[in-house]
């Protein structure tokens, strides 16, 4: 067991050290000059308010220095926590920026990630091999996970805010309210939250409902289920072992699905301009915040792998064989 | 040498019983027709301001129009040919990679494979849209072909990972033993004795990376890193939701798009199931 943290800890540690490295190979290894669209966005028409700020930029980046001493530079300001200053938001800290948005991203990813695992791997363990429920849901379970979340956000917005009007569709409260710990907040809070979840939750069940009615279908070909049948077991029990053996898998698909749910909750944060990390990216975008979007870049990498890394100790949890070093998922 | 045509022919014969794949694929083909076919109807360009602004569908534009007067439709079916260059391109590239690195790793194993699947572990974690979006945002022109390359080369680890696991089970049979001792070249045997027994599989990959890298630049072209030039269904998602289409109640403008993608990414999975079953009896309806 200890092989296998120590192996899991290794690529993580690598992964953070490549991404790291791409952050800081990016801006000065791509075509275009970050600089200078930072200049030509701030719009000053004198030249020598041009050099002055160009000077300031590209000390501020470091490109002064020789290469190896920018990546150390790099290194020992990240380390510091320093990701350096918002143009958006100037003078803001990049970190302040992105920590007074993480509760948000987060309160919309862990309920939705969870809540969709769980549902989808029982509805979907559920439908397996029924006749009318394996033909009637699972197409509407394909169309589900074949929809870009941006578009299912959009349209519930659509639905059942701008139609039906019972939802609000933009920002995390009201416009008229500040934070505080009342009811009426917390309410508002809610209120906002539902809709952008409950899109996150629609993709991702369907994905998990379908993963897990064909591994049900797998399983019930398995040699120990035509024992157990032959044996006169009933179907009840049967479907609990395939259940048990068919999780398995579905931990592995956790972690393997968390860049693509983290990449649905940035694009739902958009369509509903709710102030998490999607927010944030889209508005370093638009401002040409090179320091904002590397830092949120960071941030999101960091947070994956330490959601791989309790997935990994979930997955130790589930499955006997990682304990006693017979195998498993290496 | 009868036995393959009659496999083939097996094949065939539960393909087109396969009311999956057979939906699926027509599916497919109705969409693929309409992005070959359909910018011919039109003289003018996906962009151009054609008509009244705001028009909700009509005979004349059968999509409506924008808030700016140009024809939905036509950047409907502009919109599908970048949806399916950008599948395509990026799919084969992911695949192509997938391919190398799983066979490589299987086939040869020891620290070859301890390096490869290193390198796909690292790729496999790091969240590829994030990356994308990172190199994406520095690039100053963006193109349909640079955004296939850069998905292409984020988003083959699981492939790489599922090929290499295949190819270990197939490497120590005894055709492969045999080849090996008759002095065919490594990749000789992987092209002529190991690939071909998971074309299946590989088929199938393939798919799979097609519908995600369709998915994968929808979000991109959303989030306003799409093509500089030219049109997508992203991109129109991406202009609808900028010009509060919602608000203005322009169901036209976002409802299409959307729907395309999701029509065609579903098919595609839809595809690749029916597609399993034909070739997997144990998955056959019974």
């Amino acid at each position: 067991m200890r092989r296998y943290f120590g192996r899991k800890l290794l690529i993580y540690g690598l992964t953070f050290f490549v991404a790291v490295t791409i952050n800081w190979m990016i801006p000065r290894f791509m075509p275009g000059d970050p600089v200078q669209s930072m200049l030509s966005r701030a719009n000053v028409a004198q030249p020598a308010a041009v050099e002055a700020m160009r000077a300031h930029y590209t000390a501020m980046f470091g490109f002064d220095l020789p290469l190896w001493q920018q990546y150390l530079n790099f290194w020992g300001s990240l380390l510091k926590g320093d990701l350096g200053i918002s143009i958006w938001l100037f003078p803001t800290p990049v970190s302040d920026v992105i920590i007074r948005a993480v509760p948000y991203t987060l309160g919309l990813l862990i309920p939705s990630i969870l809540l969709s695992w769980f549902a989808g791997n029982r509805f979907g363990a559920f439908a397996a091999r029924r006749k009318w429920l394996d033909n009637s849901v699972l197409p509407v379970g394909y169309v589900l996970t074949a929809t870009p979340y941006m578009w299912l956000a959009i349209l519930l917005a659509w639905a059942l805010g701008i139609l039906a009007g019972v939802f609000p569709v933009a920002g995390a409260y009201g416009f008229d309210m500040q934070p505080s710990l009342s009811w009426d907040f917390l309410g508002s809070l809610a209120q906002h939250w539902f809709l952008p979840f409950a899109s996150l939750f629609l993709v991702a069940f369907g994905g998990w409902a379908i993963g897990m009615r064909n591994m049900i279908i797998y399983e019930l070909e398995a040699d120990y289920v035509n024992y157990l049948r032959a044996l006169g077991a009933p179907m009840r029990l049967v479907r609990r072992y395939a259940f048990r053996n068919a999780i398995l898998p579905q931990v592995t698909g956790l972690a393997l699905q968390l860049g693509v749910l983290v990449a649905g909750a940035l694009v739902t944060e958009i369509v509903f301009s709710y102030p998490g990390l999607g927010h944030l990216i889209l508005q370093a975008i638009q401002n040409q915040d090179f320091f904002l979007l590397q830092g949120t870049f960071l941030f999101i990498v960091i947070g994956v792998l330490i959601a791989n890394f309790i997935i990994d100790i979930a997955y130790v949890l589930v499955d006997p064989r990682t304990r006693t070093g017979m195998g498993g998922a290496a | 040498m009868t036995a393959v045509p009659t496999v083939r022919r097996e094949a065939l014969h539960f393909a087109l019983r396969n009311r999956k794949l057979v939906v699926g694929t027509v599916i497919v083909a109705v969409f693929l027709v309409a992005g070959l076919a359909g910018p011919l109807l039109f003289d003018h360009g996906p962009n151009d301001y054609v008509g009244p602004p705001m028009a909700s569908p009509s005979g004349e534009f059968w999509f409506g129009t924008t808030t700016f007067g140009q024809d939905v439709f036509a950047q409907f079916v502009y919109g599908l040919r970048s949806t399916f260059l950008v599948g395509v391109l990026g799919g084969v590239l992911a695949a192509v990679v997938g391919m190398v690195v799983g066979f490589v790793a299987g086939y040869r194993g020891g620290w070859v494979d301890e390096l490869l699947t290193m390198l796909t572990n690292i790729v496999l974690v790091l969240p590829a849209l994030v990356v994308l979006l990172i190199i994406n945002a520095y690039l100053g022109v963006r193109s349909i072909g640079v955004q296939a390359l850069f998905i292409g080369l984020t988003s083959w680890p699981w492939a790489a990972r599922a090929i290499r696991a295949q190819t270990f089970s197939l490497r120590s049979r005894e055709f492969v033993d045999l080849a090996r001792l008759s002095g065919v070249r490594t990749p000789k045997i992987i092209l002529r004795e190991i690939a071909p027994n998971m074309s299946s599989y590989l088929f199938l990959t393939f798919i799979l990376l097609f519908g995600s890298a369709i998915l994968i630049a929808a979000s991109l072209d959303f989030i306003g890193l799409g093509p500089t030039e030219g049109v997508s269904l992203g991109l129109m998602l991406n202009n609808a939701a900028r010009w509060s289409a919602l608000q203005l109640g322009l169901w036209w403008w976002f409802i299409p798009p959307g729907a395309g993608i999701t029509a065609i990414v579903g098919a595609l999975y839809v595809m690749n199931v029916g597609l399993d079953e034909v070739f997997n009896p144990k998955l056959r309806e019974m």
